[in-house]
């Protein structure tokens, strides 16, 4: 199994047939997603990378039964586009998209929030790398060859981050069952919690590696959860440990301002609910394999 | 981005918040002449530079005669002010704000800000003005109230009140208050800020709620449609090299150590800087060339984090998605033939097209060293600072 996406997914690409998305597109599909349809206002009608283009999302919806959608739209539009999603009845959410107003993805929270839990869409993102089930489905901006089929799972906050932490595993022989890049916003749609508990129900996944950054709470939030509800290893990182205080890392979020922001209270709050933390950057793979090994020997002994 | 007081309160008194009359000065002679302007007996000769605790600084002077204003605009401007939340150095005074000093009976504090953690914008008020909000929590955590706004239908009349009903004021001042209050927050919401403090907000003897001080900070990624935000910007506030990446789009943070960082994608950054620290040495910056790292972004990078004199070496990390190795590999060895690099040079790639861009450097014949992995690269850019070693160009063979 893998979690949000997999070779079945009818993907929708919002923006389709800008020049960006068409390479990304092509690279989808390369990488095994369904891709379905394209929405582009205004170009309803024509086809484009081999899928036909709508005007909305609601026509592409109606026409081809799309439930996903990866949005490559210019930040002033953004929101809308996710928003636009929603209302059509799509169920995930990929917002790739870097510089969203803060106040707008206040309001897409808040929009979200209208629709019952049921039919409530999941929004990944934005600012992120997208999702990859690798050797299934793609949808994201990700170089799918760095990654491997198997039975880790990874939430990462940064992209190249997540790149680094995939091909440290592979380069072990450890695999993934999804990577979801939560991105670097301070307001962004789904967290750390949202997915763990998607991997916690997963059968296929074995362990979490949970890769944050200095800023926000979402990190402290999401180690208390595992502490009660999580019964699969999880290997944590914080990256910033050397960011100054009040200065904006690069990315919008990364930005240490109230206690508990900074990566080394972070870590500590992690190893405190019983994570395990990576000593630095460069260990990701070797720690997991580490807590692989401890919990394959576990379970040979229980 | 952030403003200055002045540019605060001429924002603030659009939305209908009351703020003593003021103007802005850039000699002492101005600063004479717009206290003529503003009549009045008493005045304040404020320092603007885009950090708090300026009074306890000496940033903030009051004067009765107008060879008092001359003299505080004098001492003031063209120095550097050093507060407890400037670094070091402080930061340059270039223009003073002449304000009519105003009586008043009591202090408030008000503040708005975008709170992570309820994704709302909570509005935050306290019977104890004048100092920092971090000191009122810790000394009367009953005296803060806090009021979080429902996004779809924003702050309402009803709200407000009950901030001026909990500040104690009687009903005369409570909808002199409101008006504020609410005013304030539609200037949050209306100008895309994410802090935004008034502090004090003052009672006077007659009745009247006044914004004493104001500081506000604005979402960078809104600035597109906030011109006239966009447009305060003070380039003079912000560190050199700061301001010169900002011009070519790139993210940089000066540091304090000596090792040169140039990476891709803000979190790969943070954990180069990390890994750094991790094999005993100190980055000297924060730089992300992000996901586009065309050989010109990646040229100007390299003369950013080159002009600052503590560099000891450098180390490219870019982890290729969009971005592809070759592209990189490229970008570095055209900087390496146009910009004297004195410093050795430490260069890891992976991810896309990996191989052709590791065959670039090495034909390029420049003495680059080589790192396959994050670890392997951190510690041989720790190394090449210790140990000094060749720059590229003195060495470089064309």
């Amino acid at each position: 199994m893998s979690i949000l996406i997999d070779e079945k997914t009818p993907i929708l690409v919002q923006g389709i047939t800008s020049e960006k998305a068409t390479f990304h597109t092509k690279e989808m599909i390369a990488a095994g997603s369904k891709v379905v349809a394209g929405v582009t206002p205004g170009k309803g009608g024509q086809t484009h990378c081999g899928v036909p283009v709508f005007n909305t999302v609601k026509d592409a919806v109606k026409n081809t039964g799309a439930t996903t959608s990866i949005t490559f739209v210019a930040p002033a539009f953004a929101a809308d586009a996710i928003m636009e999603a929603a209302d059509a009845g799509i169920r995930l959410v990929c917002s790739i998209t870097d510089g969203i107003p803060a106040q707008d993805m206040m309001r897409v929270k808040r929009y979200l929030m209208r629709y019952p839990k049921e039919r409530r869409t999941m929004l990944v993102g934005p600012n992120c790398a997208g999702i990859i089930s690798p050797g299934k489905a793609m949808l994201g901006i990700m170089p799918p060859h760095i990654y491997m089929r198997g039975s880790v799972g990874l939430i990462s906050r940064s992209g190249t981050l997540g790149y680094e932490a995939a091909s440290q595993m592979k380069a072990l022989g450890i695999g993934i069952t999804t990577s979801v890049g939560i991105g670097g916003d301070p307001i962004n749609g789904s967290s750390f919690m949202d997915h763990l508990a998607l991997f916690a129900e997963d059968d296929e996944t074995e362990a979490v590696l949970m890769i944050g950054e200095i800023g926000g709470p979402q990190e402290a939030e999401a180690a208390a959860w595992i502490k009660s509800n999580m019964s699969k290893p999880v290997v944590g990182f914080v990256a910033g440990l050397t960011a100054p205080k009040g200065r904006r890392m690069g990315h919008a979020g990364a930005i240490i301002s109230a206690a508990g922001d900074s990566a080394a209270e972070k870590a500590e709050i992690m190893r405190s609910y019983g994570l395990t933390v990576a000593p630095s950057p460069a260990e990701f793979g070797s720690t997991m394999a580490q807590v692989l090994a401890q919990s394959h020997a576990r379970r040979i002994s229980a | 981005m952030n403003i200055h007081e002045y540019q605060a309160k001429q924002l603030l008194a659009q939305f209908g918040v009351a703020v003593p009359p003021g103007a802005v000065a850039f000699t002492p002679e101005q600063a004479v002449y717009v206290a003529t302007e503003l009549g009045g007996s008493r005045w304040a000769v404020k320092a603007q530079i885009h950090a708090g605790a300026r009074g306890k600084a000496g940033g903030i002077k009051l004067c009765s005669h107008y060879k008092e204003i001359r003299q505080a605009a004098h001492d003031l401007l063209g120095k550097r002010l050093v507060t407890a939340q400037t670094g070091p150095e402080g930061q340059p005074v270039q223009r003073v704000y002449v304000e009519v000093a105003s009586p008043f009976e009591r202090e408030f504090y008000l503040g708005y800000v975008l709170d992570r953690k309820t994704e709302r914008v909570r509005v935050i008020a306290s019977r104890h003005g004048g100092m920092e909000i971090e000191e009122i929590v810790k000394s009367d955590p009953n005296a803060v109230i806090q009021v979080i706004v429902e996004p779809a239908v924003g702050l309402q009349a009803f709200q407000a009140r009950e901030i001026a009903f909990e500040l104690g004021l009687n009903i005369k001042q409570v909808a002199r208050a409101a008006t504020t209050i609410l005013g304030a927050y539609r200037a949050f919401r209306d100008c895309d800020a994410l802090m935004l403090e008034i502090n004090p907000l003052v009672l006077t003897a007659d009745d009247k709620i006044i914004a004493l001080d104001a500081k506000m900070s604005f979402d960078d990624n809104a600035l597109f449609r906030r011109h006239n935000i966009a447009a305060m910007y003070d380039a003079s506030q912000q560190d050199p090299r700061e301001a010169q990446a900002a011009e070519h789009n790139l993210n940089y943070i000066g540091l304090e150590g000596d090792i040169g960082c140039i990476v891709n994608g803000a979190g790969l950054a943070m954990a180069t800087m990390d890994m750094i620290k991790h094999a005993g040495g100190n980055p000297a910056n924060f730089l992300d060339v992000g996901g586009g790292a065309s050989p010109e972004r990646v040229a100007t990078a390299f003369r950013l984090v080159l002009s600052d004199e503590k560099v000891k070496s450098v180390l490219v990390n870019i982890f290729a998605g969009i971005n592809r190795c070759d592209w990189v590999a490229q970008g570095v060895v055209q900087a390496c033939k146009e910009t004297e690099i004195n410093v050795p040079l430490v260069v890891r790639l992976a991810g896309t097209n990996v191989e052709a861009g590791r065959k670039i450097i090495k034909e390029s014949g420049i003495p680059i060293i080589s790192a396959e992995t994050l670890g392997e690269a951190a510690a041989k850019a720790v190394a090449a600072s210790r140990t000094g070693g060749v720059g590229v160009k003195a060495a470089g063979a064309h």
